[in-house]
């Protein structure tokens, strides 16, 4: 006999929901709790370094969103070309991680950040000093696998849930 | 045989007249008019609170907990909100109707808790039909939610109105019904009375009735499951879609009130009302309201909605006759074997709802012979 149709099924979906009100809820309080982002992601920003550029422009073809504008002059006494200009329209990038890929010189890196969105349209266009690298732009580890040796292996979850299990 | 014992060790003397007040009559009156609005609206906040955080967290969210310490503060945020807020009427209205079917439902469900007993004797008016006024009031508030509904000049809320009739009218039976097995054991159709007799609980003696008047009663007051009147899926908000401002709060109130109303009821009617060890009365009376009014949230959050015709039958195809036969075994109980212990029927009653129950979902149909509920 069985009692699926006599209203077990009921008592059985109560049980569910009773377990789910005692259980932990799932949610993240966002601006207080963070959940850990992966820093070896492609995040929402470019990191550009003016030492190893050299002007190519590889990063500005591969673009698949043309939002790479770079501007260069010939430096005729060192035999090489002057970056006058590095202008990135983070409005149309699409965080695709083809121009760090297709960095000869790996001049170009991802960002881990995230939560970069402006007021004005204009301020989403970042030229030379705006994209270097500082410990508030940190470069990621993506295609860059000497970089994400150095990152600390860590969790994705957000700190007080780790706690907790560590406690366990 | 323990529960009986400390109910009978109650420092409260089983008085059923209401206590004697400085001032005479009219200090009495006025003094429980206030407990009474005071106590209904304090309660619906509370009610409100704890249907939005108990929900939120069986549904693995969290609920308000941004305003004030646990979010405490959100019914009075979500108050004065929603009094600042434009009152429309639209065009097409019956403007009278409209503006009165807020306060034609508000005031009968404040006039349930007239007859309900916060403690021995501490209730407005001790009534000796109070149950029978309960049933006749708690229907008057079905007429405002109709004014709604027609007088919104709106198909669907006109829908949602008729809907609500419907599943009154039909539920009506199975609940009366259930209340008269309480009202055999009992002897009395006062609630204070009934509360006095109950050395057990009734839910123990009436488990089948506890039963079909839970479920009538959470289709009376439109809860979901039965929330078919306001079915946001089908009806946008039933009976209230044309509301806005104050008058939507009303509604708002009305609803949560009711579910405090009906809990307040079965409370009393079965789980020994202000009854209990320890703690004061009216807080153990307030203790297994909110009890009540939280297994209806657990039920709410847990049973998808019910089709019209899967309403309709359950009350006529399951309830009426569990409850016809209800009535007959309690009646039987009462008249035959009037000395017995009552946990002897305890027994007897559980093994007979269970038997019930099972062999009546076996023959219960709806359609064409699909067996759904």
């Amino acid at each position: 006999m069985k009692f699926e149709r006599y209203g077990i099924g009921i008592i059985k979906g109560m049980v569910v929901t009773i377990k789910h009100l005692l259980r932990h809820p799932t949610v993240t309080q966002f601006p207080e709790q963070r959940l850990n982002i992966s820093r070896r992601s492609r995040g929402n920003e470019l990191i550009w370094s003016r030492e190893k550029c050299t002007g190519c422009a590889t990063c500005a073809k591969t673009c698949p969103q043309g939002a790479i504008e770079i501007v260069t002059s010939t430096n005729m006494a060192e035999n090489k070309y002057d970056v006058e200009t590095y202008r990135v329209d983070t409005g149309y990038c699409i965080q695709c991680g083809l121009c760090v890929e297709a960095c000869p010189y790996d001049a170009i890196f991802m960002g881990y950040s995230y939560e970069r969105a402006k007021y004005r349209r204009a301020e989403l266009v970042q030229t030379n000093d705006d994209l270097l690298e500082s410990p508030e732009r940190p470069a990621s580890g993506y295609f860059h696998p000497e970089i994400a040796e150095k990152l600390p292996r860590q969790t994705l979850l957000v700190e007080k849930i780790v706690e907790k299990r560590k406690k366990k | 045989m323990a529960l009986a014992d400390l109910a009978l060790n109650q420092p409260l003397p089983m008085q059923v007249t209401p206590a004697d007040w400085p001032g005479g009559y009219w200090w009495h009156w006025l003094f429980f008019t206030v407990v009474i609005i005071a106590f209904v609206l304090i309660m619906v906040m509370g009610a409100i609170y704890l249907e939005r955080r108990a929900m939120g967290r069986m549904q693995s969210r969290l609920g308000p907990n941004r305003t004030g310490p646990f979010g405490l503060l959100q019914p009075v945020a979500d108050a004065v909100k929603v009094l600042l807020k434009e009152n429309i009427v639209p065009a097409t209205a019956d403007k009278v109707v409209h503006w009165l079917a807020p306060v034609v439902s508000f005031a009968p469900v404040l006039m349930i808790f007239a007859v309900v007993p916060f403690q021995n004797g501490a209730l407005l008016a001790d009534l000796n039909i109070g149950i029978l006024y309960v049933v006749a009031i708690s229907s008057i508030a079905t007429v405002g939610v109709f004014m709604a509904g027609w007088g919104s000049g709106n198909k669907y809320s006109l829908l949602g109105a008729m809907r609500n009739v419907a599943a009154v009218v039909s539920y009506e039976i199975p609940l009366v019904l259930a209340i008269v097995g309480v009202v055999i054991v009992s002897g009395s159709l006062s609630m204070n009375q009934i509360v006095a007799e109950q050395d057990i609980p009734y839910i123990l003696v009436q488990p089948l009735g506890f039963l079909i008047f839970f479920i009538a009663a959470c289709a009376e007051i439109n809860r979901s499951p039965f929330d078919l009147m306001e079915a946001d899926s089908e009806l946008t908000a039933g009976f209230h879609t044309e509301y806005s401002g104050m008058k939507f709060a009303m509604f708002y109130l009305v609803e949560y009130a009711e579910a405090i109303a009906m809990s307040a009821i079965i409370t009393t009617l079965f789980l020994s009302g202000w009854r209990g060890p320890w703690l004061p009365p009216w807080l153990w009376f307030i203790i297994k309201t909110f009890v009540v009014f939280f297994v209806m949230v657990w039920t709410r959050t847990t049973l998808p909605r019910v089709r019209i015709d899967q309403l309709m039958g359950l009350a006529w195809k399951f309830l009426f006759p569990l409850a016809l036969i209800n009535l007959f075994v309690t009646a039987i109980q009462v008249v035959v074997w009037p000395d017995i212990s009552q946990w002897i029927f305890v027994i007897v009653n559980f093994a007979i709802a269970a038997v019930l129950i099972l062999l009546w979902s076996k023959f219960f149909k709806l359609g064409q012979g699909r067996i759904e509920v």
